[in-house]
């Protein structure tokens, strides 16, 4: 199976240790992961804010780029549902690479048939499952029961997790206070679980919460699920 | 059939007067209020997950709910034409409003017709919408708001909030006094115990009930083959006015309708579950025109458009327009939860009155609303009828104006990243120009983060760190393997 790895623009630049992770995760499992460099950015900040016509060159590059591969893989919910939810209604051409797009866990679980990746995390987690992912893709429980087999790993559950963060792409700067209200409430209920580390899908939702729990100095570490599942115990 | 102009837009309270953003600041800023919120919509919430999860066939029930209201809006002008036939069969008079101020209009010349200066009224969102209650009072009529929460906000001068619960931005302290300063009937030692409260407007609308010879209602379903109308409440209220009075007077919107009488099985399931999180709700009232010797006797239809026809004429939003108004989608709403109702300066607020109210007056005078959502997707999961509100705002974010700045690096961007070698060269630079920036933070501090930015960079790093590039790319990992 030929395997590429879309890592997603805000990933290339400001979280590389995401995509690090996900290389080793399949690499461990025996699979062989290209990296297309021609990819860019799946359009969603544009189609979603109103400027399709201005995401349409995206959809139509990723189609050219990604179309030759068996599956492509995405660390990230939100731009996994913009493909495979908005790309056949934009650019019909892109039904076909769009079925073939799954978030990492949907990959793990569903195409590979792995839900224990050999992992060992020794820290006290809670997940957020973000909002595209639980929604529009519906993982369900598959980044937990991936979590689940990780050894040395506490999961403790956190309250009202199916609520939004308040990031919404473009909605945190456009509707900043309403915004900040909900991230006030998300940060209060990650530290109520007492964990030391949140986990999600979605590095633009840790930014924002992430950035929250930071401003606050509240010593909660905000990383991609995948981070974890790639951590074996021995030092990289 | 075809229209040799654009169908008209709609008037009365359905326009944001302040942007959204700005219209929220308030109730963010308010913790009493953002308490109350809290409160009440996860009370509804939770009731509304029991008896729904209770129903083994109810993604059954959604589907029929979304087709019959689809096969509405596909034979409207026919299916309203069958309504106003067997309507007026049956012994009602059916007017046409093409907007809010012939709406009123045509109930205010009614209601002189009747000699009446004042009416009694049941709950009613298509009232509220064409401000009924205002024209009224400018013509010298009272009207008496009889739903409890309604009559709180009429009594505290206020609008509502909510379209199920319009009084939920108050607690029952707050209730207690505006009872206490705008009822003039109330106890002086009025407690806030509910059913003191609810005792003192029972009291207090005992009397209207009793003297008022015309009443005005909206309909929650109006029936084509049969000329039925239906109103759904809980207090009872509503029946009161439906049945006392000798004139009936009903403003109902044209998307109201259902074909058959028989389609009432699906909504009289889909509605009280969603909406107040019960099996049933206490009160159904059913009247087709005049029954002679019992009930009102003059019974009058107005039918409403007031932007309907534009909404019905767009493919994608048409299905705003299948709305039953149960309010599902705001107790689920964390947006909602946090700005309140008012923020949406319309009678229609929360995920479904930011797609719905830029539809009926045109995006450009509701242009905030499509905005007022993460696209977080909860609203579409809870519609008893599946409209799916995120596509829908999506698809009226592409209609709303874009400030120049935004819509200029927006095309810059997109000019960037639609180029495989210019993304790759902006990364390098990105990297590049914030790499030493963040090296030294993270010397200094240990985080690569931002604290404070000018804006507009600002509106992020005000409640939140904003993580810097990292030392070293992606792509640039992967070219050194």
């Amino acid at each position: 199976m030929r395997i590429a790895l879309f890592i997603t623009c805000v990933n290339d630049l400001a979280f590389p240790a995401t995509g690090i992770a996900v290389t080793r995760i399949l690499r461990r499992l025996g699979h062989t992961v290209d990296f297309p460099a021609d990819q860019t950015c799946c359009g969603q900040m544009h189609a979603n804010t109103g400027y399709r016509a201005e995401a349409l060159p995206m959809v139509r590059n990723y189609v050219d780029v990604f179309d030759s591969y068996d599956a492509i893989v995405a660390p990230s919910g939100s731009c996994t549902a913009m493909i495979r939810d908005q790309y056949p209604r934009l650019h019909p051409p892109a039904t076909s690479v769009a079925a073939r797009t799954y978030e990492l866990s949907e990959l793990l679980v569903d195409v590979l048939g792995v839900t224990d990746v050999g992992a060992e995390f020794p820290e006290t987690v809670t997940y957020h499952p973000t909002c595209h992912g639980l929604r529009m893709l519906r993982l369900g429980d598959r980044p937990l029961t991936l979590l689940r087999q990780v050894r040395g790993i506490k999961l403790v559950e956190l309250g009202d997790a199916e609520e939004c963060c308040g990031f919404g792409g473009t909605f945190a700067v456009k509707n900043p206070d309403v915004s900040t209200a909900m991230l006030t409430d998300k940060c209060a209920r990650v530290r109520d679980t007492g964990a030391r580390v949140l986990a999600a899908a979605d590095n633009s939702c840790l930014a924002h919460i992430g950035g929250g729990l930071d401003r606050h100095r509240s010593g909660v570490r905000a990383v991609h699920y995948a981070e974890i599942l790639a951590e074996t115990g021995a030092s990289s | 059939m075809s229209h040799p102009v654009a169908p008209a837009t709609g008037g009365g309270r359905i326009r944001t007067p302040l942007p959204f953003p700005t219209a929220a600041k308030p109730a963010v800023a308010d913790p009493q209020l953002r308490a109350n919120l809290h409160r009440a919509t996860r009370t509804i919430r939770a009731k509304r997950a029991r008896v729904v999860d209770e129903v083994p066939d109810w993604e059954a029930l959604r589907d029929a709910g979304s087709a019959i209201k689809a096969d509405v809006q596909r034979r409207l002008p026919e299916l309203l034409e069958q309504f106003e036939a067997s309507a007026t069969a049956a012994g009602a008079t059916v007017h046409w409003a093409r907007d809010a101020a012939e709406a009123c209009r045509i109930v205010v010349a009614l209601t002189r017709a009747a000699g009446a200066d004042e009416v009694v009224k049941v709950k009613s969102m298509a009232t509220q919408e064409i401000e009924l209650n205002e024209a009224l009072e400018a013509a010298g009529i009272a009207a008496y708001e009889t739903d409890l929460a309604e009559l709180i906000v009429q009594l505290g001068e206020d609008a509502p909030s909510h379209i199920l619960v319009p009084a939920i931005h108050y607690n029952r302290a707050q209730i207690r006094e505006i009872f206490q300063r705008r009822m003039p009937d109330a106890p002086a030692d009025l407690s806030d115990e509910p059913a003191a409260l609810a005792e003192a407007a029972r009291v207090h609308l005992r009397r209207r009930f009793l003297s008022a010879r015309v009443a005005v209602s909206g309909a929650n379903f109006a029936v084509a083959d049969t000329g039925t109308l239906v109103v759904v409440e809980s207090e009872g209220n509503g029946r009161m006015c439906l049945t006392l009075p000798e004139t009936l007077i009903s403003v109902v919107g044209v998307e109201k309708l259902l074909p058959t009488f028989t389609d009432l099985e699906v909504f009289l399931q889909l509605l009280p579950r969603s909406s107040t999180g019960e099996r049933m709700n206490p009160y159904t009232s059913m009247w087709t025109g005049v029954t002679p010797g019992d009930g009102p006797q003059t019974v009058h239809i107005v039918l409403v458009d007031n932007g309907r026809s534009a909404v019905l004429a767009d493919p994608v939003g048409r299905p705003a327009l299948s709305c039953i108004r149960c309010s599902a989608c705001l107790n689920v709403c964390p947006v909602y939860e946090r700005a309140g109702g008012h923020a949406y300066g319309s009678v229609y607020p929360g995920p479904i009155g930011a797609i719905l109210s830029p539809q009926l007056t045109g995006v450009a005078d509701n242009a905030s609303l499509p905005y007022a959502s993460t696209l977080c997707g909860a609203c579409y999961d809870v519609c008893p009828v599946k409209i799916n509100i995120p596509e829908i705002l999506v698809h009226l974010r592409q209609q709303a104006p874009h400030p120049p700045a935004e819509r200029a690096t927006m095309r810059l961007l997109s000019w960037v990243m639609r180029s495989p070698r210019r993304w790759a060269a902006a990364l390098r630079l990105a990297r590049a120009g914030a790499g030493p920036l963040g090296a030294y933070r993270q010397r200094r501090t240990g985080v690569r983060t931002l604290r404070r930015l000018p804006w507009p960079a600002s509106a992020w790093t005000r409640s939140r760190d904003l993580p810097l590039p990292a030392p070293q790319t992606f792509r640039e990992w992967w070219g050194k393997q």
